[in-house]
Protein backbone atom coordinates (compact mmCIF):
# COMPACT_ATOMS: atom_id res chain seq x y z
CA UNK A 1 0.00 0.00 0.00
CA UNK A 2 1.01 3.73 -0.67
CA UNK A 3 -0.05 7.00 1.22
CA UNK A 4 -1.17 9.72 -1.06
CA UNK A 5 -2.31 12.50 1.06
CA UNK A 6 -3.57 10.23 3.79
CA UNK A 7 -5.35 7.68 1.28
CA UNK A 8 -4.13 4.23 1.30
CA UNK A 9 -3.99 2.99 -2.47
CA UNK A 10 -2.50 -0.58 -3.79
CA UNK A 11 -0.92 0.87 -6.42
CA UNK A 12 -0.31 4.39 -8.13
CA UNK A 13 -2.67 4.19 -11.23
CA UNK A 14 -5.38 6.16 -10.97
CA UNK A 15 -8.07 7.66 -13.59
CA UNK A 16 -7.94 10.91 -15.46
CA UNK A 17 -10.92 12.80 -14.49
CA UNK A 18 -14.07 12.60 -17.34
CA UNK A 19 -12.14 9.58 -18.80
CA UNK A 20 -14.08 6.63 -17.07
CA UNK A 21 -17.26 6.33 -15.88
CA UNK A 22 -17.58 3.70 -14.16
CA UNK A 23 -21.51 3.67 -13.39
CA UNK A 24 -21.53 3.17 -16.98
CA UNK A 25 -18.87 0.47 -17.50
CA UNK A 26 -20.88 -1.21 -15.17
CA UNK A 27 -23.35 -1.46 -17.41
CA UNK A 28 -21.42 -2.66 -20.04
CA UNK A 29 -18.77 -5.09 -18.22
CA UNK A 30 -21.27 -6.02 -15.11
CA UNK A 31 -19.58 -6.85 -12.18
CA UNK A 32 -16.65 -7.57 -13.80
CA UNK A 33 -15.49 -4.42 -13.84
CA UNK A 34 -15.57 -4.38 -9.73
CA UNK A 35 -13.90 -7.46 -9.36
CA UNK A 36 -10.90 -6.50 -11.64
CA UNK A 37 -11.42 -2.52 -10.82
CA UNK A 38 -8.30 -0.72 -12.91
CA UNK A 39 -7.62 2.12 -10.87
CA UNK A 40 -6.26 2.48 -7.19
CA UNK A 41 -9.17 5.66 -6.73
CA UNK A 42 -11.65 6.58 -8.74
CA UNK A 43 -11.51 10.33 -9.92
CA UNK A 44 -14.99 11.66 -10.94
CA UNK A 45 -16.44 13.63 -13.95
CA UNK A 46 -16.49 16.66 -12.98
CA UNK A 47 -19.32 17.88 -11.13
CA UNK A 48 -21.06 21.42 -11.23
CA UNK A 49 -23.64 23.19 -9.03
CA UNK A 50 -26.50 23.05 -11.34
CA UNK A 51 -26.66 20.13 -14.53
CA UNK A 52 -24.99 20.35 -17.74
CA UNK A 53 -26.28 18.63 -21.08
CA UNK A 54 -23.00 19.26 -22.66
CA UNK A 55 -21.44 20.97 -26.02
CA UNK A 56 -23.03 20.01 -29.19
CA UNK A 57 -21.91 17.20 -31.26
CA UNK A 58 -19.93 16.42 -33.23
CA UNK A 59 -17.40 16.57 -30.11
CA UNK A 60 -14.76 14.10 -31.28
CA UNK A 61 -12.18 14.64 -33.62
CA UNK A 62 -9.16 12.00 -33.77
CA UNK A 63 -5.56 13.26 -34.54
CA UNK A 64 -2.65 11.26 -34.99
CA UNK A 65 -1.58 10.19 -31.65
CA UNK A 66 -4.49 11.29 -29.64
CA UNK A 67 -8.02 13.05 -30.34
CA UNK A 68 -9.45 16.62 -29.55
CA UNK A 69 -13.10 16.30 -27.36
CA UNK A 70 -15.40 19.04 -26.86
CA UNK A 71 -17.74 17.34 -24.75
CA UNK A 72 -18.62 20.16 -22.00
CA UNK A 73 -18.70 18.68 -18.95
CA UNK A 74 -22.43 17.27 -19.06
CA UNK A 75 -23.31 16.14 -15.66
CA UNK A 76 -26.39 15.89 -13.29
CA UNK A 77 -24.87 18.70 -10.91
CA UNK A 78 -24.16 18.39 -7.64
CA UNK A 79 -27.92 17.77 -5.87
CA UNK A 80 -28.83 14.85 -9.07
CA UNK A 81 -24.80 13.70 -8.51
CA UNK A 82 -25.56 13.20 -4.86
CA UNK A 83 -28.85 11.49 -5.61
CA UNK A 84 -28.22 9.24 -8.12
CA UNK A 85 -24.29 8.26 -8.63
CA UNK A 86 -22.63 8.74 -5.37
CA UNK A 87 -24.52 5.78 -3.71
CA UNK A 88 -23.31 3.78 -7.28
CA UNK A 89 -19.90 5.14 -7.19
CA UNK A 90 -19.88 4.03 -3.07
CA UNK A 91 -19.68 0.41 -4.06
CA UNK A 92 -16.45 0.65 -6.20
CA UNK A 93 -13.08 -1.36 -4.17
CA UNK A 94 -11.28 1.77 -4.31
CA UNK A 95 -11.32 5.09 -2.55
CA UNK A 96 -13.49 8.08 -4.48
CA UNK A 97 -12.45 11.35 -5.69
CA UNK A 98 -14.60 13.55 -6.50
CA UNK A 99 -13.91 16.47 -9.18
CA UNK A 100 -15.65 19.80 -8.72
CA UNK A 101 -15.88 22.82 -10.91
CA UNK A 102 -17.67 26.19 -10.03
CA UNK A 103 -18.37 29.04 -12.40
CA UNK A 104 -17.42 31.04 -9.43
CA UNK A 105 -15.56 30.66 -5.89
CA UNK A 106 -18.86 30.69 -4.06
CA UNK A 107 -20.25 27.70 -6.20
CA UNK A 108 -16.98 25.64 -5.96
CA UNK A 109 -17.21 26.65 -1.98
CA UNK A 110 -20.71 25.07 -2.25
CA UNK A 111 -19.21 21.92 -3.77
CA UNK A 112 -16.32 21.74 -1.37
CA UNK A 113 -19.22 22.20 1.80
CA UNK A 114 -21.22 19.47 0.25
CA UNK A 115 -18.82 17.13 -0.64
CA UNK A 116 -17.08 17.66 2.56
CA UNK A 117 -20.12 16.29 4.59
CA UNK A 118 -20.08 12.90 2.44
CA UNK A 119 -17.82 10.02 3.93
CA UNK A 120 -17.84 8.32 0.93
CA UNK A 121 -15.67 10.96 -0.82
CA UNK A 122 -11.50 10.26 0.06
CA UNK A 123 -10.57 13.78 -1.56
CA UNK A 124 -11.77 16.66 -3.73
CA UNK A 125 -10.33 17.30 -7.09
CA UNK A 126 -10.91 21.00 -8.23
CA UNK A 127 -11.29 21.32 -12.05
CA UNK A 128 -9.80 24.96 -12.64
CA UNK A 129 -8.50 24.02 -16.05
CA UNK A 130 -10.94 22.75 -18.39
CA UNK A 131 -10.33 24.42 -21.84
CA UNK A 132 -13.66 23.91 -22.96
CA UNK A 133 -15.59 26.21 -20.33
CA UNK A 134 -14.04 29.61 -21.08
CA UNK A 135 -13.89 30.45 -17.19
CA UNK A 136 -12.10 27.17 -16.23
CA UNK A 137 -9.03 28.78 -18.34
CA UNK A 138 -9.16 32.26 -16.11
CA UNK A 139 -9.43 30.24 -12.87
CA UNK A 140 -6.37 28.20 -13.25
CA UNK A 141 -4.16 30.56 -15.81
CA UNK A 142 -3.31 32.64 -13.26
CA UNK A 143 -1.30 32.32 -9.46
CA UNK A 144 -3.64 35.35 -8.16
CA UNK A 145 -7.07 33.29 -9.47
CA UNK A 146 -5.75 30.23 -7.77
CA UNK A 147 -4.67 30.98 -4.67
CA UNK A 148 -8.03 33.65 -3.86
CA UNK A 149 -9.76 30.27 -4.57
CA UNK A 150 -8.05 27.94 -2.08
CA UNK A 151 -7.62 30.63 0.15
CA UNK A 152 -12.06 30.87 0.16
CA UNK A 153 -12.25 26.68 -0.29
CA UNK A 154 -9.43 25.40 2.25
CA UNK A 155 -10.91 26.36 5.43
CA UNK A 156 -14.25 24.53 4.59
CA UNK A 157 -12.69 20.83 4.78
CA UNK A 158 -10.57 18.69 6.17
CA UNK A 159 -10.72 16.52 3.12
CA UNK A 160 -7.30 16.67 0.80
CA UNK A 161 -7.53 19.01 -1.84
CA UNK A 162 -6.04 18.12 -5.51
CA UNK A 163 -5.83 20.92 -7.66
CA UNK A 164 -5.66 19.84 -11.69
CA UNK A 165 -3.61 22.18 -13.17
CA UNK A 166 -3.96 24.00 -16.79
CA UNK A 167 -1.03 23.35 -19.43
CA UNK A 168 -2.49 26.05 -21.30
CA UNK A 169 -1.22 28.89 -18.78
CA UNK A 170 1.68 30.90 -19.64
CA UNK A 171 3.85 30.06 -16.20
CA UNK A 172 2.78 26.75 -15.03
CA UNK A 173 5.24 25.91 -12.03
CA UNK A 174 4.29 29.50 -10.83
CA UNK A 175 0.34 28.56 -10.86
CA UNK A 176 1.59 25.57 -8.92
CA UNK A 177 3.60 27.32 -6.59
CA UNK A 178 0.68 29.77 -5.49
CA UNK A 179 -1.76 26.49 -5.04
CA UNK A 180 0.52 25.35 -2.61
CA UNK A 181 1.18 28.00 -0.76
CA UNK A 182 -2.32 28.54 -0.38
CA UNK A 183 -3.30 25.37 0.78
CA UNK A 184 -3.75 22.72 -1.78
CA UNK A 185 -2.81 19.20 -1.10
CA UNK A 186 -1.88 18.33 -4.15
CA UNK A 187 -1.50 18.70 -7.82
CA UNK A 188 -2.50 16.67 -10.76
CA UNK A 189 -1.59 18.00 -14.54
CA UNK A 190 -1.56 18.07 -17.38
CA UNK A 191 -5.23 18.63 -18.16
CA UNK A 192 -6.11 18.28 -22.46
CA UNK A 193 -4.48 21.67 -24.57
CA UNK A 194 -6.58 23.33 -26.28
CA UNK A 195 -6.82 22.38 -29.87
CA UNK A 196 -8.65 22.42 -32.70
CA UNK A 197 -10.10 20.84 -36.35
CA UNK A 198 -11.53 21.76 -39.06
CA UNK A 199 -14.31 20.48 -41.58
CA UNK A 200 -12.51 19.16 -44.32
CA UNK A 201 -15.38 20.01 -46.56
CA UNK A 202 -16.31 23.50 -44.93
CA UNK A 203 -13.18 24.43 -43.74
CA UNK A 204 -15.07 25.61 -40.73
CA UNK A 205 -14.50 23.97 -37.31
CA UNK A 206 -15.21 21.02 -37.28
CA UNK A 207 -16.44 20.69 -33.31
CA UNK A 208 -20.03 21.76 -32.34
CA UNK A 209 -18.11 23.94 -29.22
CA UNK A 210 -15.28 25.23 -31.98
CA UNK A 211 -12.24 24.10 -30.20
CA UNK A 212 -11.24 21.31 -27.49
CA UNK A 213 -8.87 19.49 -25.98
CA UNK A 214 -6.48 17.43 -26.89
CA UNK A 215 -5.15 14.26 -25.59
CA UNK A 216 -3.81 11.32 -26.17
CA UNK A 217 0.18 10.49 -26.88
CA UNK A 218 0.28 13.35 -28.69
CA UNK A 219 0.67 15.37 -25.51
CA UNK A 220 2.79 12.69 -23.28
CA UNK A 221 5.61 14.83 -23.91
CA UNK A 222 4.50 17.90 -22.92
CA UNK A 223 2.89 16.44 -20.06
CA UNK A 224 6.82 15.21 -18.98
CA UNK A 225 7.91 18.02 -19.04
CA UNK A 226 5.13 20.13 -17.01
CA UNK A 227 5.31 17.37 -14.57
CA UNK A 228 9.19 17.69 -14.41
CA UNK A 229 8.71 21.58 -13.90
CA UNK A 230 6.18 22.05 -11.37
CA UNK A 231 7.70 18.47 -9.39
CA UNK A 232 10.68 21.35 -8.82
CA UNK A 233 8.66 23.74 -8.34
CA UNK A 234 6.31 22.60 -5.18
CA UNK A 235 6.80 19.20 -2.33
CA UNK A 236 3.39 18.41 -2.07
CA UNK A 237 2.35 15.46 -4.34
CA UNK A 238 1.60 15.01 -7.72
CA UNK A 239 -0.71 12.98 -9.88
CA UNK A 240 0.72 13.03 -13.39
CA UNK A 241 -1.10 12.23 -16.59
CA UNK A 242 -0.64 13.04 -20.03
CA UNK A 243 -0.79 10.04 -23.33
CA UNK A 244 -0.01 7.11 -20.62
CA UNK A 245 -0.31 3.69 -23.19
CA UNK A 246 2.25 1.75 -21.35
CA UNK A 247 4.20 1.25 -17.82
CA UNK A 248 7.07 2.44 -19.37
CA UNK A 249 5.26 5.75 -20.00
CA UNK A 250 4.09 5.56 -15.97
CA UNK A 251 7.44 5.06 -14.64
CA UNK A 252 8.69 7.93 -16.55
CA UNK A 253 6.36 10.55 -15.42
CA UNK A 254 7.15 8.81 -11.82
CA UNK A 255 10.88 9.47 -12.60
CA UNK A 256 9.91 12.86 -13.93
CA UNK A 257 8.41 13.40 -10.47
CA UNK A 258 5.00 12.15 -10.08
CA UNK A 259 3.83 10.53 -6.64
CA UNK A 260 0.53 8.55 -9.12
CA UNK A 261 0.33 8.69 -12.32
CA UNK A 262 -3.21 8.59 -13.68
CA UNK A 263 -4.80 6.74 -17.64
CA UNK A 264 -7.16 8.45 -19.50
CA UNK A 265 -7.19 8.39 -22.95
CA UNK A 266 -6.26 4.92 -23.58
CA UNK A 267 -8.69 3.59 -21.70
CA UNK A 268 -10.73 4.74 -24.39
CA UNK A 269 -9.08 2.02 -26.86
CA UNK A 270 -8.75 -0.25 -24.05
CA UNK A 271 -11.20 -0.14 -20.64
CA UNK A 272 -8.03 -2.40 -18.91
CA UNK A 273 -5.85 -0.11 -19.82
CA UNK A 274 -5.63 1.22 -15.91
CA UNK A 275 -4.83 -2.74 -14.90
CA UNK A 276 -2.37 -3.60 -17.24
CA UNK A 277 -0.56 -0.33 -16.91
CA UNK A 278 -0.59 -1.30 -13.06
CA UNK A 279 0.77 -5.01 -13.42
CA UNK A 280 3.70 -3.26 -15.75
CA UNK A 281 4.52 -0.83 -13.55
CA UNK A 282 4.70 -3.25 -10.71
CA UNK A 283 6.57 -6.20 -13.11
CA UNK A 284 9.19 -3.34 -13.61
CA UNK A 285 9.58 -2.21 -9.91
CA UNK A 286 9.73 -5.71 -8.91
CA UNK A 287 12.65 -6.44 -10.79
CA UNK A 288 14.78 -3.36 -9.62
CA UNK A 289 14.81 -4.34 -6.31
CA UNK B 1 -35.59 -0.47 -25.49
CA UNK B 2 -35.08 -2.69 -22.06
CA UNK B 3 -31.65 -3.21 -20.77
CA UNK B 4 -31.39 -7.16 -21.53
CA UNK B 5 -28.08 -6.66 -22.85
CA UNK B 6 -25.71 -9.33 -23.64
CA UNK B 7 -22.61 -8.13 -20.79
CA UNK B 8 -18.99 -7.63 -22.52
CA UNK B 9 -15.83 -9.37 -21.49
CA UNK B 10 -14.03 -6.50 -18.80
CA UNK B 11 -10.96 -5.21 -21.22
CA UNK B 12 -10.06 -5.60 -24.42
CA UNK B 13 -9.39 -8.53 -26.49
CA UNK B 14 -7.67 -10.64 -29.37
CA UNK B 15 -9.00 -12.12 -32.03
CA UNK B 16 -7.82 -13.88 -34.87
CA UNK B 17 -9.14 -13.54 -38.37
CA UNK B 18 -10.24 -16.92 -39.83
CA UNK B 19 -11.30 -15.93 -43.00
CA UNK B 20 -12.01 -12.27 -45.25
CA UNK B 21 -14.00 -12.13 -48.19
CA UNK B 22 -15.42 -9.30 -50.75
CA UNK B 23 -18.18 -8.80 -51.89
CA UNK B 24 -18.51 -5.24 -53.98
CA UNK B 25 -17.39 -2.46 -52.21
CA UNK B 26 -17.62 -4.19 -48.78
CA UNK B 27 -15.40 -6.73 -46.94
CA UNK B 28 -16.76 -8.98 -44.60
CA UNK B 29 -14.23 -10.28 -41.51
CA UNK B 30 -14.63 -13.11 -39.75
CA UNK B 31 -12.60 -13.80 -36.81
CA UNK B 32 -12.56 -16.35 -33.97
CA UNK B 33 -13.84 -14.59 -30.79
CA UNK B 34 -13.02 -17.28 -28.21
CA UNK B 35 -13.44 -14.92 -25.13
CA UNK B 36 -16.79 -13.84 -25.34
CA UNK B 37 -20.14 -14.08 -25.48
CA UNK B 38 -22.78 -14.95 -28.30
CA UNK B 39 -23.86 -11.17 -28.98
CA UNK B 40 -27.84 -9.66 -29.41
CA UNK B 41 -28.60 -8.94 -33.07
CA UNK B 42 -28.13 -5.23 -33.10
CA UNK B 43 -24.95 -4.88 -30.44
CA UNK B 44 -21.85 -3.58 -31.11
CA UNK B 45 -17.99 -4.19 -30.75
CA UNK B 46 -14.95 -1.73 -30.68
CA UNK B 47 -12.75 -3.04 -33.40
CA UNK B 48 -8.98 -1.91 -33.99
CA UNK B 49 -5.84 -4.00 -36.09
CA UNK B 50 -3.47 -5.68 -33.47
CA UNK B 51 -0.64 -4.26 -35.77
CA UNK B 52 -0.05 -1.04 -36.85
CA UNK B 53 -2.79 0.88 -35.11
CA UNK B 54 -2.06 4.27 -32.76
CA UNK B 55 1.46 2.77 -32.05
CA UNK B 56 4.91 3.97 -31.92
CA UNK B 57 4.26 6.22 -35.01
CA UNK B 58 1.82 7.85 -33.89
CA UNK B 59 -0.29 7.95 -36.63
CA UNK B 60 -4.26 7.12 -37.28
CA UNK B 61 -6.07 5.49 -36.92
CA UNK B 62 -5.45 5.30 -32.92
CA UNK B 63 -9.08 5.02 -31.74
CA UNK B 64 -10.99 1.86 -32.44
CA UNK B 65 -13.95 1.94 -34.61
CA UNK B 66 -17.58 0.78 -33.86
CA UNK B 67 -19.12 -1.93 -35.53
CA UNK B 68 -22.36 -3.40 -35.27
CA UNK B 69 -22.16 -7.15 -35.61
CA UNK B 70 -22.74 -8.67 -39.07
CA UNK B 71 -23.52 -12.68 -38.32
CA UNK B 72 -22.23 -14.46 -35.26
CA UNK B 73 -23.30 -18.04 -36.04
CA UNK B 74 -24.56 -19.83 -33.10
CA UNK B 75 -22.44 -22.80 -31.47
CA UNK B 76 -19.31 -21.46 -33.15
CA UNK B 77 -16.65 -18.42 -31.45
CA UNK B 78 -17.21 -16.66 -35.04
CA UNK B 79 -18.36 -12.97 -35.42
CA UNK B 80 -18.21 -11.37 -38.81
CA UNK B 81 -17.96 -7.82 -39.40
CA UNK B 82 -18.85 -5.48 -42.33
CA UNK B 83 -16.26 -3.05 -43.57
CA UNK B 84 -16.32 -0.20 -46.19
CA UNK B 85 -13.01 1.64 -46.82
CA UNK B 86 -13.85 5.02 -46.00
CA UNK B 87 -10.70 6.87 -43.78
CA UNK B 88 -7.91 5.50 -42.01
CA UNK B 89 -9.30 3.16 -39.67
CA UNK B 90 -12.27 1.21 -41.86
CA UNK B 91 -9.04 1.07 -44.33
CA UNK B 92 -6.40 -0.96 -41.91
CA UNK B 93 -9.34 -3.40 -40.72
CA UNK B 94 -10.00 -3.76 -44.52
CA UNK B 95 -6.77 -4.59 -45.56
CA UNK B 96 -6.41 -7.63 -42.52
CA UNK B 97 -5.89 -11.10 -44.15
CA UNK B 98 -6.65 -14.50 -42.73
CA UNK B 99 -3.59 -15.10 -39.45
CA UNK B 100 -3.83 -11.41 -39.08
CA UNK B 101 -5.46 -10.24 -34.77
CA UNK B 102 -7.98 -7.64 -34.43
CA UNK B 103 -8.48 -6.32 -31.06
CA UNK B 104 -12.38 -6.05 -29.93
CA UNK B 105 -14.07 -4.78 -27.08
CA UNK B 106 -17.45 -6.02 -26.97
CA UNK B 107 -20.63 -6.78 -27.62
CA UNK B 108 -21.71 -3.37 -26.04
CA UNK B 109 -25.04 -2.05 -26.45
CA UNK B 110 -28.61 -2.32 -26.52
CA UNK B 111 -29.21 -4.30 -29.41
CA UNK B 112 -32.81 -4.77 -31.55
CA UNK B 113 -36.42 -5.98 -29.44
CA UNK B 114 -39.26 -8.15 -30.94
CA UNK B 115 -41.94 -6.49 -32.71
CA UNK B 116 -44.60 -4.69 -30.70
CA UNK B 117 -48.25 -6.92 -30.63
CA UNK B 118 -48.85 -8.83 -33.97
CA UNK B 119 -46.78 -6.57 -36.28
CA UNK B 120 -44.44 -8.14 -39.13
CA UNK B 121 -40.97 -7.38 -38.97
CA UNK B 122 -39.66 -5.21 -41.97
CA UNK B 123 -35.89 -4.38 -42.44
CA UNK B 124 -34.97 -1.42 -44.24
CA UNK B 125 -30.87 -0.77 -44.50
CA UNK B 126 -28.62 1.53 -46.56
CA UNK B 127 -24.97 0.88 -47.51
CA UNK B 128 -23.00 -0.61 -44.63
CA UNK B 129 -25.75 -0.08 -42.21
CA UNK B 130 -27.38 -3.17 -43.67
CA UNK B 131 -24.89 -5.28 -41.28
CA UNK B 132 -27.08 -5.33 -38.17
CA UNK B 133 -29.76 -6.72 -40.70
CA UNK B 134 -28.02 -9.59 -41.75
CA UNK B 135 -27.88 -11.14 -37.51
CA UNK B 136 -31.37 -9.96 -37.30
CA UNK B 137 -32.49 -11.83 -40.23
CA UNK B 138 -30.50 -15.30 -38.35
CA UNK B 139 -31.81 -14.57 -35.19
CA UNK B 140 -34.91 -13.47 -35.05
CA UNK B 141 -36.45 -12.88 -38.48
CA UNK B 142 -35.44 -15.69 -41.09
CA UNK B 143 -39.12 -15.02 -43.04
CA UNK B 144 -38.70 -11.18 -43.37
CA UNK B 145 -37.73 -9.31 -46.65
CA UNK B 146 -35.54 -6.98 -46.38
CA UNK B 147 -35.50 -3.84 -48.17
CA UNK B 148 -31.71 -2.26 -49.35
CA UNK B 149 -30.59 0.93 -50.96
CA UNK B 150 -27.33 1.43 -52.20
CA UNK B 151 -25.25 4.38 -53.99
CA UNK B 152 -24.42 1.84 -57.29
CA UNK B 153 -23.79 -1.47 -58.36
CA UNK B 154 -20.93 -2.18 -56.61
CA UNK B 155 -22.06 -1.24 -53.42
CA UNK B 156 -25.41 -3.54 -54.14
CA UNK B 157 -22.92 -6.53 -54.18
CA UNK B 158 -23.28 -6.25 -50.12
CA UNK B 159 -27.27 -7.38 -50.73
CA UNK B 160 -26.47 -11.14 -51.13
CA UNK B 161 -25.43 -11.28 -47.25
CA UNK B 162 -29.20 -10.97 -46.68
CA UNK B 163 -31.59 -13.31 -47.68
CA UNK B 164 -34.36 -12.67 -50.17
CA UNK B 165 -33.49 -8.42 -50.45
CA UNK B 166 -34.99 -6.12 -52.79
CA UNK B 167 -33.23 -3.71 -53.60
CA UNK B 168 -32.81 0.50 -54.80
CA UNK B 169 -29.35 1.92 -56.19
CA UNK B 170 -29.07 5.67 -56.42
CA UNK B 171 -27.56 5.08 -59.77
CA UNK B 172 -30.46 2.90 -61.24
CA UNK B 173 -27.55 -0.03 -61.84
CA UNK B 174 -29.61 -2.49 -59.75
CA UNK B 175 -33.23 -2.91 -58.58
CA UNK B 176 -35.32 -0.11 -57.98
CA UNK B 177 -33.72 3.18 -59.49
CA UNK B 178 -33.68 5.60 -56.59
CA UNK B 179 -33.98 5.85 -52.80
CA UNK B 180 -34.93 2.47 -50.52
CA UNK B 181 -36.98 4.81 -48.78
CA UNK B 182 -39.06 4.64 -51.45
CA UNK B 183 -39.64 1.04 -51.51
CA UNK B 184 -40.66 1.59 -47.59
CA UNK B 185 -43.01 4.03 -48.78
CA UNK B 186 -44.81 1.76 -51.57
CA UNK B 187 -44.56 -1.49 -48.93
CA UNK B 188 -46.26 0.49 -46.19
CA UNK B 189 -48.67 1.56 -48.24
CA UNK B 190 -49.77 -2.01 -48.66
CA UNK B 191 -49.27 -3.17 -45.63
CA UNK B 192 -49.00 -1.32 -42.40
CA UNK B 193 -49.43 -3.55 -39.62
CA UNK B 194 -45.26 -3.67 -39.23
CA UNK B 195 -42.55 -3.27 -37.24
CA UNK B 196 -39.65 -1.61 -38.99
CA UNK B 197 -36.14 -2.62 -38.64
CA UNK B 198 -33.49 0.16 -39.98
CA UNK B 199 -29.68 1.14 -40.00
CA UNK B 200 -28.19 3.16 -42.62
CA UNK B 201 -26.87 6.65 -43.25
CA UNK B 202 -28.92 9.73 -40.90
CA UNK B 203 -30.84 10.75 -44.55
CA UNK B 204 -31.78 7.27 -45.00
CA UNK B 205 -32.69 7.10 -41.46
CA UNK B 206 -34.35 10.28 -41.11
CA UNK B 207 -36.60 9.12 -44.36
CA UNK B 208 -37.42 5.96 -42.89
CA UNK B 209 -38.84 7.80 -39.31
CA UNK B 210 -40.94 10.42 -40.96
CA UNK B 211 -42.55 7.77 -43.32
CA UNK B 212 -42.65 5.92 -40.49
CA UNK B 213 -44.12 8.52 -37.95
CA UNK B 214 -46.63 9.27 -40.64
CA UNK B 215 -48.08 5.73 -40.90
CA UNK B 216 -48.13 5.35 -37.10
CA UNK B 217 -45.42 2.54 -37.53
CA UNK B 218 -43.03 1.50 -34.81
CA UNK B 219 -39.62 1.95 -35.94
CA UNK B 220 -36.62 0.60 -34.11
CA UNK B 221 -33.53 2.34 -35.81
CA UNK B 222 -29.66 1.40 -35.40
CA UNK B 223 -28.03 4.94 -35.73
CA UNK B 224 -24.03 5.66 -35.87
CA UNK B 225 -22.16 8.16 -34.25
CA UNK B 226 -18.29 8.71 -33.49
CA UNK B 227 -16.75 6.88 -30.32
CA UNK B 228 -14.17 6.60 -28.89
CA UNK B 229 -14.75 4.55 -26.17
CA UNK B 230 -18.10 2.09 -26.77
CA UNK B 231 -18.61 1.80 -22.85
CA UNK B 232 -19.91 5.61 -21.72
CA UNK B 233 -16.45 6.94 -20.73
CA UNK B 234 -15.87 9.21 -23.19
CA UNK B 235 -19.50 11.18 -23.65
CA UNK B 236 -18.54 11.77 -27.53
CA UNK B 237 -21.06 9.62 -29.37
CA UNK B 238 -24.03 11.99 -28.01
CA UNK B 239 -27.28 12.21 -30.35
CA UNK B 240 -30.11 14.35 -29.53
CA UNK B 241 -33.22 13.26 -28.64
CA UNK B 242 -36.73 14.45 -27.52
CA UNK B 243 -35.12 13.57 -23.76
CA UNK B 244 -31.70 15.46 -24.59
CA UNK B 245 -28.66 13.83 -25.30
CA UNK B 246 -28.54 10.67 -25.46
CA UNK B 247 -24.67 8.29 -24.78
CA UNK B 248 -25.44 6.14 -27.99
CA UNK B 249 -23.07 3.47 -27.05
CA UNK B 250 -24.59 3.17 -23.73
CA UNK B 251 -28.33 3.84 -24.61
CA UNK B 252 -28.47 2.63 -28.30
CA UNK B 253 -27.25 1.95 -30.85
CA UNK B 254 -30.76 1.05 -30.85
CA UNK B 255 -32.94 3.79 -30.65
CA UNK B 256 -37.02 3.53 -30.67
CA UNK B 257 -38.10 6.15 -33.35
CA UNK B 258 -40.23 7.94 -31.30
CA UNK B 259 -37.77 8.81 -28.83
CA UNK B 260 -36.24 11.39 -31.68
CA UNK B 261 -37.64 14.17 -32.92
CA UNK B 262 -35.29 13.63 -36.23
CA UNK B 263 -32.23 12.08 -36.97
CA UNK B 264 -29.53 14.38 -37.19
CA UNK B 265 -28.91 16.28 -40.04
CA UNK B 266 -25.69 14.29 -41.81
CA UNK B 267 -23.90 18.33 -42.98
CA UNK B 268 -21.11 16.80 -40.32
CA UNK B 269 -20.62 14.43 -42.95
CA UNK B 270 -18.87 15.64 -46.17
CA UNK B 271 -17.35 14.30 -48.57
CA UNK B 272 -13.86 13.58 -47.95
CA UNK B 273 -14.13 14.05 -44.02
CA UNK B 274 -12.51 11.46 -42.09
CA UNK B 275 -13.95 11.67 -38.64
CA UNK B 276 -13.28 9.47 -35.51
CA UNK B 277 -15.13 7.08 -36.52
CA UNK B 278 -14.08 6.25 -40.07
Amino acid sequence: MLDFCGIALEHPIINGSGTFDAIAARRAFGDALLESFPFAAFVTKTVTVAPREGNPPPRLWEVAGGLINSIGLPNKGLHGFLAEDLPELAELPVPLIVNVMGFSRDEVAELVDAFTERDEVAALELNVSCPNVETGLVMGADPGEVAALLERVTPLTGKPLIVKLTPNAGDVPAVARAAEAAGASALSLINTLRGMALDPGTGQPWLGATTGGVSGPAVRAIALAQVYAVARAVEIPIVGMGGVQTPTDALNLLRAGADLVAVGTESFRDPAAGRRVAEGLGTIVANRT
Amino acid sequence: MTDERTLAPFGRRAAAVTWRARYGAYVVLGCADTGGPRPQAGQFYMLSAAERWGGGEGERPFLPRAFSVLRAPAGSPELEFLVEDVGPGTKRLAELREGDEVLLTGPLGVGFTPPRETRRPLLVGGGVGIAPLAILQDQLFPNAVPLLGFRDGAHAAGAELLIGARIATDDGSAGHHGLVSELLEAELARDSDVEVYACGPPAMLEAVRRECERRGVPAQLALESGMACGFGACFGCVVATRGGYLRLCLEGPVIDANQLAEVSAPEKQPAGATPANR
